[in-house]
């Protein structure tokens, strides 16, 4: 079929030497079984799977031995029969040189098949063209099958094209990396599993056409590819454009440019422009698993370079050891030893060689110190440009390397660096010899470390924001629940002062309760002011008391304040006492009770009742609202309800004994409001706690100074702790005054 | 089994900085024959000063920057300095001006910047301005005749040597003569065209020796290209801009210099091709290098015209060097899968 394809061109690219002869002269050779299969569960991008086996399972070949574990990852299948001898962690061909789980199996020697069937004849159809889609892309997704071009990038994910119709399959064999020769041995042995592959794809994502691009310098691999298609005896829209040799074709953004003149958007993806594009290992694997049912268990992998003296490309079980591969082609270790897994451009140089074979190694390279010496210092940079000259993504190298250095990061960024795909094309042709693509390594890595730590800060300064948010909103649902209340009682207050006014007596009230009362009051007041001296004097006599002083001559002040106020009161009181008395001598109906005027008729007594189940109706509404907003003042608001409930029930037996016996129990309906020594109990306490919060505000204040005279970077979090603390004592300050303006407003209401 | 585990790529192209470099030299040496032949030895003991100051400066400040001096020496860069002042100054230039101005070029315009690449001017252009400013008497009167323009023999060795280190005035004056674009400059405000034409510095157009001097450096040039070693874009963008110029402002050429001395005369070829397109001072975005080359040219125009000085290579070139980097920011080519280029200064720096 000739080229009627019109080619475009991507900027740049460079011609190093192909170096792929050595690894072509051989056909394609089994490798023998090694001793011990080690199988990442992480080969792809995405997920890691999930181990599905123990150690000493048996297994079979085929058998799936981890599960995908979401939607981006994929399963792992055992390349041989065997048993688990461990899943542990194990050194993985990795750059990080971290390890990771790995299942490792140790063969039987049987390479026993688990029961497989290809997809048509497990769902008893004919054609290709009778299995949805949807079935093909999970049959693929079940046979663990990722890009095997090098990236790896599950399969079945890509497939799963969104909203854009696809009209375009690109398949890429291109394979621009000089050595690597897996994807031409696959095309001139196996064409047909790639065509046939390319007819699967076609059907699942439904394209109009499929372009298979394959560089110039692989005359046999396009051959076998059009002898395959001419033995198709049906239609197709299969092509297999060659393209000229230029390094890196093979990239996906450069082969979707050459065969389309179309550029994949910036962070965007293939799909968007209605291509999909996959590498012709992944067909042919993509093929195996749709009609014969074979999980992706063994890939095809180049072994060259001059330290192996028979080069050549091996079908090698996912999991060989990079070692057992090796002497298989005759290794040879020199002084300076490199072994890179994948290509001399983009391939990673191997810590050492125990290290096993993934789904994407396509060539394990071997270079001898001549072949590809290392010993070159860099020069200066003298911005000539080559560099810009050579890039396939037409960015500026020279500029994003100085910006690199220089750690101008928002300049790397300006300057596209996270479109470079380091392809090492910048490097290659760099005359001062200047490792480039390390440098922008470098930069990606400490701008997204910066991303993430921007990230998380952000996160935490919304969940501050929020909390604030969420405090104000409490803050003024409180208020609104005091304002509320403040109306009810003034509202009742009128009430009452309403029906007292009916009557000519009793004001003020003279109870002789309520003198006792005050009197209580008092005498808790004084035995406040007695311990507060205690108190007082024990800080005076002790110097590390010595900074409470200020705080407990406060307290005294205050208590004094307050026994005055009393003892006010109370005169206050006598003397309304003897007016009344005086009153009732001279025959003025003064004190004597009135239905209205007397607290225990059994008129007020139900009113009480009425109040309080109306108040208890209100909790009940709130209860109600609260559980529904799943807010989590329920429990506080159902021992409220409880204690309401209470205070009816006792309000009603109250106006029930009121109404049977018109019998008055004094001590019955006892006051919602705590009384003055309770209080005075609770003011102390309170006073404790803002001498302790004192204490913490100062310490922590002196923390913070420290650390900013010693310039440390903990100065923020430490001021944010002392404004933290400050808050806290504010609110305890705050706690404070309400509570003594509740207190005295008790002792007004007592003493009226 | 301990490996070598570098970054990739593992494999590198057969390009070096000193190969540059030296491509940069060797491209000169249809110029340098060219000058030898029509203006004589002075070019050659210039060339032989020039770098050999050039060479021990380098060494020497290397070595006080406890540098290694034999890797830095490799790069060839000061070897292309020297080389470049050598050419740059008038073949009768006393020894002293050469030395001086090739050290000074070397130890601070370039070394004291931190070496190559971090210059932002011109070393060699530098070290030329400064000797053109200080010394003016040395570097107008300096300027060889060519043999054929005296109507006799260029200069021996041994008068060259007595000029250049001996100073011998009298000697020199049979020898050195104004450049054409001085005379032509001085001479057009009395006369016309053909008035100034007449004169024995423009003698035997073609035959003058600063024409062929110019192409010399232009077939230089073209080597350079050829071998990618520079690309088109300055030398193309200022030639263009000069020759507009000229033919816009200059066309009456009873008025004002004509194009074609703008072009075949003066340092325009080896500042085109040699100077302006030094890639460390240089802008280095393709845009952006048609830019520089195009202010290069019309600076160099303007300064011709309306300066105080005959030719103007050096200022030009140094007053561009200082827009380059604003230039760069504001030039960044189109990335693939972008829709436009992104220029300009990130938002938040």
């Amino acid at each position: 079929m000739t080229n009627l394809i019109r080619l475009h061109t991507f900027h740049g690219g460079i011609h190093p030497a192909e170096n792929k002869q050595q690894s072509t002269g051989r056909a394609i050779q089994p490798a023998p079984l090694p001793p011990q299969l080690v199988l990442p569960l992480h080969q792809h991008i995405g997920a890691p799977a999930v181990p599905l086996v123990q150690a000493g399972d048996k297994v079979l070949k085929g058998q799936l031995i981890a599960d995908a574990d979401g939607f981006v990852s994929v399963p792992l299948h055992a390349p041989t029969s065997g048993h688990i001898a461990a899943i542990e962690p194990r050194p993985v061909p990795h750059a990080s040189g971290l390890e990771e789980t790995c299942i490792v199996i140790e063969p039987d020697g049987n390479d026993e098949w688990t029961e497989h069937t290809g997809l048509r004849q497990a769902l008893s159809v004919d054609h290709l063209e009778d299995i949805t889609p949807q079935q093909l892309t999970d049959h693929i997704r079940r046979c663990g099958i990722a890009g095997m071009g090098g990236a790896g990038f599950p399969s079945a994910v890509k497939l799963a094209v969104g909203k854009t119709p696809v009209h375009t399959l690109i398949l890429n064999g291109a394979e621009c990396e000089p050595y690597i020769t897996a994807d031409d041995m696959l095309m001139r042995e196996r064409a047909e599993e790639v065509i046939h592959g390319a007819q699967i794809l076609l059907h699942i994502i439904g394209a109009q056409r499929c372009l298979i691009g394959v560089e110039d310098n692989k005359p046999e691999a396009i051959e076998a590819l059009n002898s395959a298609l001419k033995k198709l005896n049906e239609e197709h829209h299969i092509d297999v454009v060659t393209i000229p040799t230029k390094y890196p074709s093979g990239g996906e953004k450069q082969l979707i440019k050459i065969l389309t003149g179309e550029e994949v958007p910036a962070g965007g993806i293939p799909a968007s422009l209605g291509i999909v594009c996959q590498n012709v290992g992944t067909a042919a694997a993509i093929y195996r698993a749709v009609e014969m049912g074979e999980p992706l268990i063994s890939r095809i992998t180049t072994l060259t370079g001059d330290s192996v003296s028979q080069p050549g490309n091996f079908e090698v079980l996912i999991g060989t050891p990079v070692s057992h591969l090796l002497s298989l082609a005759g290794y040879r270790p020199q002084s300076r030893e490199r072994v890179i897994m994948g290509g001399p451009m983009m391939g990673f140089a191997l810590p050492h060689t125990d290290l096993p074979v993934i789904k994407t190694t396509n060539c394990l390279l071997a270079p001898t110190e001549k072949e590809l010496p290392t010993n070159e210092f860099a020069m200066a940079c003298i911005r000539c440009g080559m560099c810009a000259e050579a890039c396939p993504a037409e960015l500026l190298p020279q500029q994003l390397y100085w910006f690199s250095k220089g750690q101008e990061f928002s300049k790397a960024e300006q300057h596209n660096l996270f479109d470079c795909i380091e392809c090492g094309a910048c490097s290659y042709v760099c005359p001062s010899h200047i490792p480039l693509v390390q440098y922008y390594r470098f930069a990606k890595g400490a701008i997204r470390e910066e991303r993430e730590a921007q990230a998380k800060s952000e996160r935490a300064r919304q969940r501050y924001e929020e909390r604030l948010a969420r405090k104000e909103r409490e803050e003024a649902e409180k208020e609104a629940r005091r304002k509320a209340r403040a109306a009810a009682a003034e509202a009742a207050q009128k009430e009452k002062k309403a029906a007292a006014s009916g009557d000519t007596a009793a004001s003020p009230q003279a109870d002789p309760d309520e003198l006792e009362k005050l009197q209580k009051k008092l005498d808790a007041a004084q035995t406040a002011k007695t311990k507060t001296q205690e108190k007082l004097d024990a800080a005076k006599a002790d110097d590390s008391l010595a900074d409470k002083i200020p705080a407990f001559e406060a307290a005294l002040a205050k208590t004094q304040d307050k026994i005055k106020a009393l003892a006010k009161e109370i005169a206050a009181a006598k003397k309304a006492a003897k007016a009344a008395q005086n009153a009732a001598q001279s025959g003025e109906p003064a004190a004597t009770a009135t239905d209205k005027g007397d607290p225990n008729s059994p008129e007020r007594l139900k009113r009480k009742w009425e109040t309080a189940l109306a108040r208890l109706e209100t909790a009940q509404k709130r209860l109600e609202q609260a559980k529904a907003e799943g807010s989590d003042t329920v429990p506080a608001l159902e021992e409220g309800i409880a204690k309401q409930q209470a205070r009816v029930d006792e309000a009603k037996a109250a106006y029930d004994a009121s109404l049977n016996g018109g019998e008055v129990n004094g001590d019955a309906p006892a006051p919602a409001e705590k009384t003055a020594e309770e209080k005075a109990a609770e003011t102390e306490a309170l006073q404790k706690k803002i001498l302790a919060q004192k204490d913490r505000v100062a310490k922590m204040q002196e923390r913070h100074d420290m650390a900013k005279a010693d310039g440390l970077d903990t100065v923020d979090a430490l001021a944010g702790g002392v404004k933290k603390q400050q808050d806290k004592l504010q609110q305890l300050e705050q706690e404070l005054a309400a509570l003594n303006a509740s207190a005295a407003a008790t002792t007004e209401h007592e003493a009226s | 089994m301990g490996l070598l585990t570098l970054s990739s790529p593992h494999t590198h192209g057969p390009n070096s900085t000193g190969k540059v470099m030296a491509t940069v030299a060797l491209a000169c040496l249809p110029g340098i024959a060219v000058m030898t032949a029509f203006f004589g030895w002075g070019t050659l003991i210039n060339l032989a000063l020039a770098i050999a100051t050039a060479l021990t400066s380098e060494a020497l400040i290397v070595k006080i920057r406890r540098r290694p001096v034999s890797f830095f020496l490799k790069d060839n860069s000061a070897l292309v300095t020297g080389l470049l002042l050598g050419l740059a100054l008038p073949p009768f230039a006393p020894f002293w001006v050469t030395m001086v101005a090739t050290s000074f070029a070397v130890v601070f315009s370039k070394q004291l910047y931190g070496g190559m690449g971090n210059n932002p001017f011109n070393p060699a252009m530098v070290g030329y301005a400064l000797v053109l400013v200080s010394f003016p008497v040395q570097l107008t009167t300096s300027w060889a005749l060519s043999g054929q323009m005296s109507g006799m023999d260029t200069a021996s060795f041994s008068d060259t040597l007595q000029i250049i280190f001996a100073g011998q005035k009298e000697l020199a004056d049979a020898f050195t003569g104004a450049t054409p674009l001085d005379a032509y400059k001085h001479l057009i405000v009395k006369g016309t065209a053909t008035d100034v034409l007449a004169e024995d510095t423009f003698n035997g157009w073609l035959n003058g020796g600063w024409e062929w001097m110019n192409i010399a450096f232009l077939a230089g040039g073209l080597v350079l290209l050829w071998r990618r070693i520079i690309t088109w874009h300055i030398p193309v963008a200022m030639l263009a801009a000069l020759s507009l110029c000229s033919l816009v402002i200059g066309w009456d050429e009873d008025m004002y210099t004509p194009l074609y001395l703008h072009l075949l005369s003066g340092a325009t070829m080896l500042g085109a091709f040699f100077i302006a397109t030094d890639p460390v001072t240089a802008s280095t975005t393709p845009l952006g290098k048609l830019i520089y080359g195009a202010g290069v040219g019309i600076l160099i125009y303007m300064i011709r015209t309306w300066g105080a000085y005959p030719d103007a290579v050096a200022f030009a070139v140094l007053l561009m060097n200082f827009a380059a980097p604003f230039i760069d920011a504001y030039t960044q080519p189109r990335s693939y899968g972008h829709e436009k280029a992104r220029r300009g200064l990130p938002e938040k720096d």
